[in-house]
């Protein structure tokens, strides 16, 4: 059986007003993929991904978003000031996950909320269940935007810079359980992240952008790479 | 009791406490998504422009309602935009607008009517103010954000919390949001003529505030926001009663009495 496709880009250009920043992009992310995103500052890493979830159109080419049609994508923003002093329960949050283009619901089914604290469990923020969003750490907050997004999807899991603003051991946590979502769940994450060492130790494959150039493989050819040699090896 | 009685006994004060406990209503409603998606400015923006409309309709001879409400209800639609926009800074954006709002409504007044009790009555609200047909609106409008709050809840709650989140899951928050605004400016329209262009935009944000100090559910923010607003309106229309003072500041009062006393809760606990 052919490997399910759960997102590709398909000869696409990206960039403001006319602009490219990148161009001819290729690539596919495969069932249980698990790809980083690198590049600096201002090489396009925003625009791709606000392109990837189709909020932005490409500025040629197509993309196929699969996942995203059927209803499995997952998505974790970074956090907006406003939201760290939302008066919200963690599991409001969680549950509001389930709110993706199925449809529209009066109240959640009680399979849905049996999954939300399902999600909460696995990843260690039951107990803080009714607790209030804005009194949690930035590494639970983190969390619990995790579990909501895992309520959006079963498939593929779409991460902005997961770590920016966590303590070290918060962020090593993260990492571990992405980890295991991806090894045990055999769900597909790609990450937009700047912690080059951390992509090059958890992700299989890289997708590296910058300077009108790009890179698509595997962990060992993005080092044998150049712009691996430069980028990654600093 | 028998104050209450011989208060009702004027329909002017009946038309007020429906018109005016509806609006209360609505307002604190609607005012939990806008304070916390950081559009406060909104209510305000909209009180200018509503107060500038009005003086317009008042000078051209135009049923005044019937003229302010489309012409606020574009304004909600593009200070929306402009507080979305990350180009121009959306604070300083609305409060030119709202400045430009205003002023050309006192000019357009100066010339033709003067200053009159009718315009007072827009700057600074008037029980006198409610007619029939405001009490009809009103009532529409409250069923309108009552069904919108019950049906729409948990959309509600998740664009507000992270609008990214929902438009990447395909959740139609354009809608949602343009939906909030126009309910606002039919709010604002409604209510500014009994609490004044001044004060209206106190009671979108009041009441969200004072709910947030005290409790930490979504759930139960938007119900205590939209208990108090009703109950700061009845207390400040009683009061304005007894004291023979302008209603609108002294549901404004009410309403400050009410989050000093929430925040001080907030901060014991």
């Amino acid at each position: 059986m052919e490997e399910k496709i759960l997102l590709a880009c398909h000869d696409v250009s990206l960039g403001y007003e006319r602009k490219p920043l990148l161009e001819h992009l290729d690539f596919t992310v495969y069932r249980g993929d698990y790809v980083a995103v690198l590049g600096e500052n201002g090489s396009g890493k925003s625009t791709l991904l606000k392109s990837l979830l189709g909020l932005t159109p490409p500025l040629a080419g197509r993309i196929d978003r699969s996942a995203q049609k059927a209803g499995q994508l997952g998505y974790l923003p970074q956090q907006t000031p406003a939201q760290r002093d939302f008066p919200a329960t963690a599991e409001e949050v969680v549950l509001s996950g389930f709110l993706n283009r199925r449809g529209f619901r009066i109240a959640y089914t009680g399979k849905e909320r049996t999954a939300a604290l399902m999600h909460m469990g696995k990843l260690g923020v039951l107990e803080l269940k009714d607790k209030c969003y804005r009194e949690l750490s930035g590494g639970q907050q983190q969390r619990v935007l995790l579990c909501r997004a895992l309520c959006a999807a079963n498939e593929l899991l779409i991460l902005d810079e997961p770590v920016t603003g966590l303590d070290p051991a918060a962020s090593q946590d993260l990492y571990k359980t992405l980890r295991y979502l991806h090894e045990r769940e055999n769900m597909a994450i790609l990450m937009v992240t700047h912690d080059v060492s951390a992509a090059l130790r958890e992700a299989k494959t890289i997708l590296h952008i910058g300077q009108k150039r790009w890179f698509y493989g595997t962990t060992e050819e993005y080092l044998r790479d150049e712009s691996g040699r430069r980028f990654g090896t600093r | 009791m028998s104050l209450l009685l011989s208060m009702l006994a004027y329909p002017f004060i009946v038309r007020a406490f429906v018109v005016g406990a509806l609006v209360s209503l609505c307002a604190a409603l609607l005012g939990v998504p806008l304070v916390l998606k950081r559009y406060s400015m909104i209510g305000d923006g909209l009180s200018h422009v509503s107060f500038g409309a009005l003086a317009v309709a008042l000078a051209c001879g135009f049923a005044p309602l019937w003229f302010s409400i489309p012409v606020v209800m574009l304004a909600a639609f593009f200070l929306l935009r402009i507080a979305e926009s990350s180009r121009v800074s959306a604070d300083a954006a609305i409060a030119v607008l709202s400045a430009s709002a205003l002023a050309i409504g006192v000019i357009i007044t100066s010339l033709t009517t003067g200053m009159t009790t009718d315009v007072d009555s827009y700057m600074f609200g008037s029980i006198l103010a409610m007619s029939r047909s405001d009490v009809v609106l009103s009532v529409t409008l409250a069923i309108a954000v009552l069904v919108l709050f019950v049906v729409f809840y948990h959309p509600l709650f998740a664009v507000t919390f992270d609008e990214s989140f929902s438009r990447a899951t395909g959740m139609k928050v354009g809608t949602y949001k343009t939906l909030l605004s126009l309910l606002t400016a039919l709010t604002v329209v409604l209510g500014m003529r009994m609490m004044g262009a001044m004060l209206i935009s106190s009671l979108v944000i009041f009441p969200a505030l004072s709910a947030m100090r005290v409790f930490k559910r979504f759930r139960s923010v938007v119900i205590f926001a939209g208990v108090l607003a009703v109950i700061c309106f009845c207390v400040g229309l009683i009061g304005s009663y007894l004291l023979s003072t302008p209603v609108g500041a002294t549901v404004v009062v009410c309403d400050l009495a009410a989050f000093l006393a929430c925040a001080a809760l907030g901060r014991a606990r």
